[in-house]
């Protein structure tokens, strides 16, 4: 519930894989192979049950999906404009905004009396601010569903924001900054974002002090009024429900709200980074973080089905070309991973990275570049192609294997605008990828004289110097004060 | 189970759809049928985990899992035969250098390093007939989603997810691997483990400090010693040390399989008797001897680094059998759920000295007493002093004033809508009904655990928590934030210790 405050793994267990991959290669096959032989019998049939949209004529859309297990009804209000629509300036509004929104109630309501209501039934309403999005969900036993949906609806339509809450939002913001640089792996996600986008990038900037102070209350509720519009949003409910009394209920609540201007999103330049190294250095840690990224592309881009074929060959899982290498064959690593991204209405990121010990810090990266270079100089082979398509298409349907995903697939495909049966058309694409694909894509697109290279690591355990890789330049990660703080 | 009443989530309605058989060799397989789509999902739960690890081989059962994707006499070589042999000269050579390598006086030079060549190439010879990666790989070409594996203090686990048209090919797989695991490739895994150390423990200021907690919570009991192990212990654990371990810990009486999905009971049953039933019956495990005897002081570890502030600390509490195993639970959930929760309000919402304050149980583990631990994320400018201060109120009020009506009724309801929010989801309710089964010997415990939480008073709350949190029975780990001492990067400020 406490979704704003900072998650502590203290509990982590250990595990084969550090990141969930997916795929890739070989087999010089001498011995029988009994797995073969065993039957794999047609799949049953199987149609996933797609759920129900209406449009209000206020330009609102609403997706219904029953699913009667249990006995709860979830649901989200997906509404236009997000983190990256906010001014440079005062970047943690959104998150400062998703954050105050449902803590500080209602004109009727306080947002801690709400949390005792809501507590008392089991129940849940929140609201956050995302990159694109902001949003408010809801959750509860189906027979609570008219309270709590009540409870939902008022935070929409009327919303108190508060200076403490927005003084808490604050605080937790705060807290983050001056933790940022702790963390070895925290500290090279972040830098290799900003290398990828540019530092100033929406998709890559980060609060500062400065940022956060200058976020006031009528900040908040400027953006509220600005963005809750009906035309901007997605409403979307799952469980146990009958769907026209649902929609009954929905459209009573929203067809009364007006159209108003839709966020729309500009877009900013993006620009390859240049072929460089970037360091910074951290003196308690025996294990370096190493990035190697560029742009990737939009999920849109016709060549996306090749590049996503590419990808399995190269890091999709434990056969894929990088993880045979880098942890297998050289035993270099327990963390490695990666691919050509791509976003749906933006260019995602090519990220290549692996957590090496400080002293093969530059064998490690060497052996992914090695790999990354091997793309364009070697086609996947017969075995690789197979093995890489076999993985993403047997493994297809668990793209839509419960209802809340279906439903979760349509709403995202909605709101950016993709056509409703883009999976099946994802599939089929896929299934004509030729490895004269793979290369072409891998040759068009993968360019190193576009990567950069991103370490976070302890510099007197190198042994090899980092500039056998190029020259480097050391990142400055210092935390700028809060404005008005006495200098040290 | 709640009055909601609705079919599919009480225990009559997993009766008819669950059946547990245990084979001739002691393994038992649980197969629930939820035919919502045409996929299931697996839990493979190993009763092993890293307490179990022998004296001086801290990490085996860690190690031992990353070697379960290594393959089988089929799978993962081009010819077994020859690579038993080659395995088997790889050991004899490590065996010769390890022996040199630990000699304390009259180690040669000399000698160590030809006996390391000789160990490197024996890897060499025996890596020819690897087909490296081909287990996973076929799993995931086959379509398996979620691939992964875990180890925890007290319980090994395996699982994916597939196609159910795959079903088959699954058991011939999990069957191999668990029944007859190759462990080829040994000493390059290892490396690889000693880079998930570096990860989660060298190179992280939050795995640093709570490996020293823990180090420093229990002077007796294993929940002590570090899961990934000890670097030293970690770096020089054999094959030969990994197959006995196999022999005694994955006997087939030792291990509990839950299937769930687009499976019937009637044919899944008997075909996974033909795979599973094949692996031989061995003698379970003994159980630990090791009982933590009482803490007879506080203990306090300061970590001073330049890292900022972090507060922990933990109470030795009993196993999830003991009684009041959901008093504990109870609360966890007042001082942590949401922001009603106690320490939200106090710390964070209205002190505002915390960004985050929660309590937590089974730590590191449940099967064995583990800790009641508390932990606070001081805001900047905030101290682990007035963390500790806070914290501390909190728990006295416990031990004197009876918790609220509303506080213990939230506690019940959540808890149950939780429970019933986990039984919509293939691998979550295989994972259920395989730890309860491992656990309790019946799954139905599952449901039946709800008795034990509408039976928690006010009263429990208070005798539990007198009992609990004392002074002697307190371990504290912080981090305090010091500035390194000179600009020198050669020179890490890291200082630290028991007290």
């Amino acid at each position: 519930m406490n979704g704003h405050e900072m998650r502590v793994g203290l509990r982590a267990k250990l595990g084969v894989l550090a990141t969930v991959l997916a795929i890739g290669t070989v087999a010089f096959a001498q011995q029988a192979k009994p797995w073969e032989q065993i039957p794999v019998p047609p799949l049953h049939d199987f149609k996933p049950e797609q759920p129900k949209k209406i449009v209000l004529k206020n330009g609102l859309t609403i997706f219904l999906q029953e699913d009667h297990e249990l006995p709860f009804v979830n649901g989200s209000i997906l509404i236009r404009g997000g983190s990256r629509d906010e001014p440079a300036d005062k970047v943690g509004l959104v998150s400062l905004y998703g954050q105050a929104w449902r803590t500080s109630g209602t004109k009727t309501a306080s947002g801690d009396a709400l949390d005792e209501t809501l507590a008392l039934k089991a129940a849940d309403v929140e609201t956050s601010g995302g990159l694109a999005t902001t949003s408010v969900h809801w959750s509860s036993f189906k027979q609570d569903f008219d309270p709590v949906f009540g409870v939902a609806m008022d935070v929409l339509l009327h919303p108190d924001f508060k200076p403490e809450k927005l003084a808490l939002g604050k605080q937790q913001l705060a807290a983050g900054i001056a933790r940022r640089n702790d963390d070895a792996a925290g500290i090279a996600g972040r830098e290799a974002s900003m290398v990828a986008y540019g530092k100033d990038s929406p998709y890559s900037r980060h609060v500062e002090y400065a940022t956060i102070a200058a976020v006031k209350l009528p900040d908040l509720v400027a953006w509220h009024d600005k963005t809750v519009v009906p035309n901007g949003m997605i409403v979307s409910v799952s469980g146990d429900f009958d769907s026209a009394a649902m929609e009954a209920k929905l459209r009573k609540a929203f067809e009364p709200m007006a159209r108003g201007a839709e966020v729309k999103t500009v877009q900013p330049a993006f620009k390859d980074p240049k072929q460089a190294v970037y360091f910074v250095n951290k003196a308690d840690v025996n294990q370096s973080n190493v990035y190697i990224v560029g742009l990737g592309t939009e999920r849109n881009n016709p060549d996306y089905y090749a590049l996503t074929v590419m990808n399995e060959v190269f890091s999709g899982g434990f056969g894929s070309r990088l993880f045979q290498s880098v942890r297998t064959k050289l035993g270099l690593a327990y963390s490695v991973g990666g691919g050509y991204g791509a976003a749906y209405d933006h260019p995602g990121t090519f990220t290549v990275a692996a957590a090496t010990k400080s002293s093969s810090t530059v064998a490690a990266t060497k052996a992914m570049l090695d790999e990354i270079a091997l793309l364009k100089t070697k086609p996947p082979t017969p075995e690789e192609l197979r093995s890489a398509k076999d993985q993403v298409l047997n493994s297809f349907i668990f793209n839509y294997d419960s209802r809340e995903k279906t439903l979760n697939e349509q709403v995202s495909l909605a709101f950016y605008g993709y056509p409703p049966d883009f999976l099946d058309r994802f599939k089929d694409a896929i299934e004509k990828v030729t490895a004269e694909d793979v290369t072409r894509v891998a040759t068009k697109y993968i360019d190193v004289s576009k990567l950069a290279i991103v370490v976070v690591g302890n510099q007197s355990e190198f042994g090899t110097p980092l500039d056998k890789l190029g020259p480097v330049t050391t990142l400055d990660i210092a935390i700028p004060p809060p404005p008005g703080a006495p200098k040290k | 189970m709640l009055a909601v009443g609705a079919s599919a989530q009480d225990m009559a309605s997993f009766e008819k759809r669950t059946t547990v058989k245990v084979l001739p060799n002691g393994l038992t397989i649980i197969v629930c049928e939820r035919p919502e789509a045409p996929v299931f999902s697996y839990f493979t739960m190993v009763n092993a985990g890293s307490v179990d690890d022998p004296g001086g081989q801290s990490g085996l059962a860690h190690m031992f899992e990353h070697m379960a994707f290594k393959g089988t006499r089929e799978i993962g070589t081009t010819d077994y035969p020859a690579e038993k042999a080659a395995l088997a000269k790889v050991e004899t050579a490590y065996t010769a250098y390890d022996t040199e390598f630990r000699k304390r006086v009259g180690q040669n030079a000399d000698k160590l390093a030809e006996l390391k060549k000789q160990f490197d190439e024996a890897q060499k010879a025996a890596e020819t007939y690897v087909v490296p990666n081909e287990f996973p790989q076929i799993a995931e070409e086959n379509g398996a989603e979620g691939l992964n594996a875990e180890t925890s203090e007290d319980s090994t686990n395996y699982f994916w997810s597939m196609p159910s048209n795959r079903l088959e090919l699954w058991a011939y797989m999990e069957s191999g691997r668990i029944g007859d695991p190759v462990l080829r490739e040994f000493y390059k895994e290892r490396d690889v483990v000693q880079e998930e150390r570096r990860m989660r423990i060298d190179s992280s200021p939050i795995g640093r400090m709570v490996e020293q907690m823990l180090a420093t919570a229990y002077v007796a009991h294993p929940y002590g010693r570090s899961g990934v192990g000890w670097e030293s212990e970690i770096s020089q654990v054999s094959a030969t040390e990994a197959e006995a371990f196999h022999k005694i810990y994955y006997t087939p009486s030792n291990i509990v399989i839950a299937v769930v999905g687009d499976v019937k009971a009637a044919t899944t049953i008997p075909m996974l008797e033909k795979y599973f039933g094949t692996i031989p019956a061995g003698p379970k495990p003994e159980e630990m001897t090791t009982i933590e005897p009482p803490q007879m002081a506080e203990k306090t570890v300061i970590i001073k680094e330049e890292t900022q502030p972090f507060y922990l600390e933990g109470y030795h509490r009993p196993d999830y059998r003991d009684p009041d195993d959901a008093v504990y639970d109870a609360i966890t959930d007042i001082f942590s759920n949401g922001r009603t929760a106690r320490l939200y309000r106090s710390l964070v919402r209205d002190q505002k000295i915390a960004a985050t304050a929660q309590g937590f149980s089974g730590f590191p583990g449940d099967k064995y007493p583990g800790l009641f631990a508390v932990y606070a994320v001081p805001l900047p400018g905030h101290t682990d002093q007035e963390m500790r201060e806070s914290i501390h109120k909190e728990l006295d009020k416990l031990k004197t004033e009876d918790v609220s009506d509303a506080e213990l009724e939230k506690y019940k309801t959540r808890a149950k809508a939780d429970k019933l929010r986990g039984l919509a989801d293939n691998a979550g309710l295989a994972e259920q009904l395989a730890e309860y089964q491992t656990r309790f010997g019946d799954w139905r415990e599952m449901f039946r655990e709800i008795a034990k939480i509408d039976a928690v008073t006010k009263a429990d709350i208070k005798r539990v928590a007198q009992k609990t949190f004392v002074e002697n029975n307190r371990t504290v780990a912080q981090i305090e934030f010091t500035a390194p001492a000179a600009t020198d990067d050669k020179a890490p400020a890291k200082t630290g210790g028991a007290q």
